[in-house]
């Protein structure tokens, strides 16, 4: 669905994006993420055909956005990061101009207006000028205002800033349900870790406008950790002999015991040879699982390591 | 690019601003129109060929003419129908999602310029039409052909004339991000046409030809002409000059034949061609200084990093 290789992007001295290669595929959610000025905005940007890159090549829907902006504009909606609009008119009047600007009829889109509108809960509010809407609201109207168009590929900057996490948590469920009954593709960019977490098929992290990881969210886990995994264990009545057993197994490298609670790491899954030590010295073993990594944890590595 | 002219069309129609000035206008040229039939009516001229034409250029009472006034007056309207129109979407945040959508983005800005030169016709139209309806009431007989030919060629270089203020203000909020800034200088550069120039030009004049009443009246002359030269810098003068002539048939240009006209020498007037021939380099010029103005915020704006900031 997106293909970009090598795109790059400066103003004047700055570089805002370098080298970036992405791909997304159709029918994911992927993430983009990064701090701020990583440079997620201006390639979403140029994905659109909103700022033509300084160098690289990019595929949008099979199209060139800057050669043929029309074309990948018909095919994607856009969420700005900062969305605003007309605040004297209504979310309808608001809706059915950009449906008007798509090409839609309105005997077309009066009905899809109101199906979106529902969608994103604000039937009630309608008719009211868009200027007295909350945050929240707009943030809402803006994912109304994507879906109007019905396009391919949701582009998303940014979707759940300055929103609580009630509502944060809405707008997730929007844009999962988006792909799950509608079959978009979605990109989305973000610095709120777990939100991009629970939704994502797979992420990105850029950082000085490169793309420094790629791939699903346990495959980033996995490589944070290094070549080695990671387990958690309780363990009541736990004695040094114990925890010498447990170092002596085959696989595991190290052994860190904390009161109750034990580290262990290892270069195989040991969970099950684990276990069996902790019964035969005769302790009770209550917890025993994989660590995963959080983002948090991915990111934190990425940026402070 | 249609869907673009009628919302913005909506807009301006609806917005408050428009409102105001609109009738703002109205009163003040209904009113000048209003005296200028009244004085008619009191003397009646008498030949009344052209006597419609009248109502527009005729001060009375203290009441400067209807044509000072849209000349003074109408740069306002244009200018403030335009000093926003871009740089609002942007602090607003619409222009991401708006161009984001499958239109060209010169569609988007002639959308823009094209509603607000309809809502000036529309305007300009209105109040022209009012003004006849006031001469019919006041005169009681019909314009004539004539009349109303010079009429149409007079509401079409009105438009211009207007075109370009609303020109020099989207030219303004596409150079300028913030609206304030925009408005100042538009007011800034209508206070130098209007007031500015026009003391300038009488000073350089005197200046370059000193004349006292005992000059010859070659000094005179020249005087006068280099006045009109640093005059037609500006779109004011231009436009008082071209519609002076559509209004008054007999009008046969500045200098040295104003001069001759207004020492009581008999003119006879002149066919509308004539008359358009006489004024042609005028008008040229405006379009010329509208398309300018409008053509740099066309490349301005195409070039124009979208982000909301
Ligand atoms: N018009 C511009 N002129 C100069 N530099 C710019 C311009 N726009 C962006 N930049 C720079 O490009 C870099 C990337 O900006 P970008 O907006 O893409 O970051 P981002 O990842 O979207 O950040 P955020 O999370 O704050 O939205 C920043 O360093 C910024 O300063
Ligand atoms: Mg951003």
């Amino acid at each position: 669905m997106v293909e970009a290789q090598g795109l790059k992007k400066s103003y004047g001295p700055v570089q805002a994006v370098e080298g970036l290669d992405l791909r997304v595929q159709e029918g994911e959610i992927y993430g983009l993420l990064g701090p701020n000025g990583s440079g997620k905005t201006t390639t979403i940007l140029m994905l659109l055909g909103l700022t033509e890159p300084s160098a690289g090549r990019v595929q949008v829907a099979g199209f060139n956005p800057t050669r043929e902006p029309l074309k990948v504009k018909r095919v994607v909606g856009y969420l700005p990061e900062n969305v605003g609009f007309y605040d004297d008119l209504t979310a309808r009047e608001n809706l059915r101009y950009i449906a008007r600007l798509n090409g839609i009829p309105d005997r077309d889109s009066k009905k899809r207006i109101e199906e979106v509108l529902e969608q994103v809960g604000l039937s009630e509010v309608a008719d009211r000028p868009v200027g007295t809407y909350s945050r929240g609201m707009r943030q809402r109207l803006g994912i109304a205002d994507v879906l109007v168009k019905e396009p391919r590929l949701a582009i998303l900057d940014e979707p759940t800033t300055g929103i609580d996490p009630e509502g944060a948590s809405q707008i997730l469920d929007m844009i999962v349900r988006m792909r799950n009954e509608r079959g978009m593709t979605i990109l989305l960019s973000s610095h709120l870790l777990h939100q991009v977490q629970r939704v994502c098929d797979r992420v990105g992290i850029m950082h000085r406008g490169r793309l420094v990881a790629e791939g699903t969210v346990d495959e980033l886990s996995a490589r944070t950790s290094g070549e080695g995994l990671e387990f958690e264990a309780q363990v009541r009545g736990l004695s040094p002999e114990l925890v010498a057993a447990l170092k002596g197994l085959d696989g595991v490298r190290e052994v860190v015991a904390q009161g109750e609670r034990l580290r262990i790491l290892a270069e195989v899954d040991v969970r099950s040879a684990v276990a069996r030590t902790v019964l035969e010295k005769g302790a009770e073993l209550l917890e025993l699982r994989q660590r995963a990594f959080t983002l948090e944890e991915i990111y934190l590595r990425y940026f402070q390591g | 690019m249609r869907v673009v002219f009628w919302k913005e069309l909506a807009d301006y129609f609806g917005s408050k601003r428009f409102i105001i000035l609109f009738f703002l206008i109205l009163i003040v040229a209904g009113a000048s129109a209003y005296l200028a039939s009244q004085s008619l009516r009191e003397s009646p001229p008498q030949d009344t060929s052209y006597v419609y034409l009248d109502l527009f250029t005729q001060s009375s009472g203290g009441m400067p003419s209807f044509l000072s006034f849209l000349a003074f007056f109408g740069p306002l309207i244009g200018v403030l129908l335009g000093f926003d129109a871009v740089n609002s979407e942007f602090s607003r945040g619409t222009v991401s999602r708006v161009l984001a959508q499958p239109i060209y983005r010169d569609s988007w800005i002639n959308g823009k310029f094209l509603a607000g030169l309809a809502t000036l016709a529309l305007a300009l139209a209105g109040i022209i039409l009012i003004i006849f309806g006031l001469g019919l009431y006041a005169l009681g007989f019909p314009p004539d052909g004539g009349e109303l030919s010079r009429m149409f060629t007079f509401f079409v270089i009105g438009l211009i004339y207007l075109g370009f203020w609303l020109a020099l203000g989207i030219l303004f909020s596409v150079l300028f991000r913030q609206a304030a800034s925009s408005a100042l200088a538009s007011i800034a550069v209508w206070l130098f046409f209007t007031l500015f120039l026009y003391m300038a030009a009488g000073l350089i004049a005197d200046q370059v030809a000193p004349v006292s009443p005992t000059s010859p009246a070659q000094v005179w002359t020249r005087n006068e002409e280099i006045r009109d030269l640093v005059l037609r810098f500006s779109p004011v003068a231009l436009f008082e000059e071209a519609t002076s002539a559509i209004l008054i048939p007999s009008w046969r240009g500045l200098g040295l034949a104003q001069l001759l006209t207004q020492r009581d020498i008999p003119t006879n007037p002149l066919p509308l061609g004539q008359s358009l021939l006489i004024v042609w380099p005028q008008l040229v010029s405006l379009i010329a200084l509208t398309s300018v103005c409008f053509g740099i915020s066309y490349v301005i704006f195409m070039r124009r990093e979208i982000r909301s900031l």
